[in-house]
């Protein structure tokens, strides 16, 4: 019976979710569309120097306790 | 040094600051120590209600920070719950008519004839927040299993730390074990693991805290409801003691409304 139970997400892990991604935002005041537009500068950059995989890479905040870091995984492709 | 000056705060309304500072201050006083209960909610006195002394008041804060009367003249002694004093609010007032600075010198007043001092601090992260925050060492943040109450709780810790207070310490008011046994509450873990500081006390939601507003009777003052125990709890850890949560029920459940018919028969 617990594969029943366990199929639909319960209100509390999208609260939890939800909250723990929020918060990332709020502590280091920044929006999603400051990330966005943070994202997409810092690629201009970096493809000044190298050829990056686009569909492979991730920029995003993660935080661990009370910090909150940028973090940034740019797979490259090759230099240019 | 240990800390002993609180402010009770939350930044989201109504999540019950003044419930937790009212039966935490009547727990501390009923073990033993001096206690005084300041209320910053400045135009909007609640405190004195809570604990059913609102009759007994004569003069408030603002009339001390004002130097209308002597501090001794404005705090109303408990006579019921001996060691407890309360400094009213003003209710003709606004939050402006204190200043951080006023409220550091009172609370430094304050610390040199009590044991604990517990400021009620207002909702919100403006001015009343920032004078109730002055004179303490400490604070104590309340939220409630809620994503808008956990959220302002955050940001309400954000800037404690920012205040340098250091890390404030947490309440989890209202928990819900139905709630939280169906997966529809998040639970203490998830909240601790959220807010990232160190958890103080959780108190059920529970109906002998409104009866005992209506009263006006610390919910400590009752020895067999659960949130009295939580509260009393919490002031043994304030005293360093290790003491374990409690053991939240699910007592509006079937089983427990029949076990309490049954045993109310
Ligand atoms: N654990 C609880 N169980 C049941 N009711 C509760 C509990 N805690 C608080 N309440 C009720 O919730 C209401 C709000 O509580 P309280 O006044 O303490 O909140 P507050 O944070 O001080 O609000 P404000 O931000 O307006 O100052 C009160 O009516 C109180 O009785
Ligand atoms: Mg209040």
């Amino acid at each position: 019976m617990a594969w029943f139970f366990n199929s639909k997400k319960t209100s509390k892990e999208s609260a939890k979710k939800r909250l723990q991604l929020v918060l990332m935002h709020d502590r280091a005041s920044i929006n999603p569309q400051l990330l966005d537009k943070l994202k997409e500068e810092l690629l201009q950059v970096i493809e000044k120097y190298v050829e990056i995989d686009t569909s492979g890479m991730e920029i995003s905040l993660d935080g661990d306790k009370r910090t909150v870091a940028l973090v940034a995984n740019i797979p490259i492709k090759g230099t240019r | 040094m240990a800390s002993k000056v609180f402010v009770i705060t939350s930044g989201k309304g109504g999540v019950g600051k003044t419930t937790t500072t009212a039966h935490l201050g009547a727990a501390l006083a009923l073990s033993g120590k001096k206690v005084a209960v300041i209320d910053a909610d400045i135009g909007l006195r609640n405190l004195d209600i809570v604990l059913g002394l609102e009759n007994r008041i004569v003069y408030d804060l603002v009339n001390v920070i004002e130097g209308a009367c002597k501090l001794s003249q404005a705090l109303v002694r408990d006579k019921r719950v001996e060691g407890l004093s309360l400094l009213p609010a003003s209710q003709s007032r606004t939050k402006e008519a204190v200043q951080p600075e006023q409220m550091k010198a009172l609370c430094d007043e304050l610390r040199e004839q009590f044991d604990y001092v517990l400021v009620d601090s207002p909702a919100g992260i403006e001015g009343g927040f920032r004078s109730a925050l002055a004179g303490a060492d400490s604070a104590i943040v309340v939220t409630t299993p809620h994503v808008a109450a956990v959220r302002d709780a955050d940001r309400i810790i954000g800037l404690v730390e920012a205040a340098e207070k250091g890390s404030p310490q947490l309440i989890i008011n209202r928990m819900d074990m139905n709630l939280i046994k169906k997966g529809e509450m998040l639970d203490q873990e998830d909240v601790v693991e959220i807010l990232a500081i160190r958890l103080l006390g959780i108190i059920p939601e529970d109906s002998a805290i409104v009866s005992a507003s209506n009263k006006g009777e610390p919910v400590v003052m009752n020895g067999k409801s659960l949130s009295g125990e939580a509260y009393r709890r919490i002031a043994r850890r304030l005293e360093g003691e290790d003491v374990p949560f409690i053991e939240l029920s699910s007592d509006s459940g079937f089983f427990n409304r029949l076990k309490s018919m049954i045993s109310s028969n």
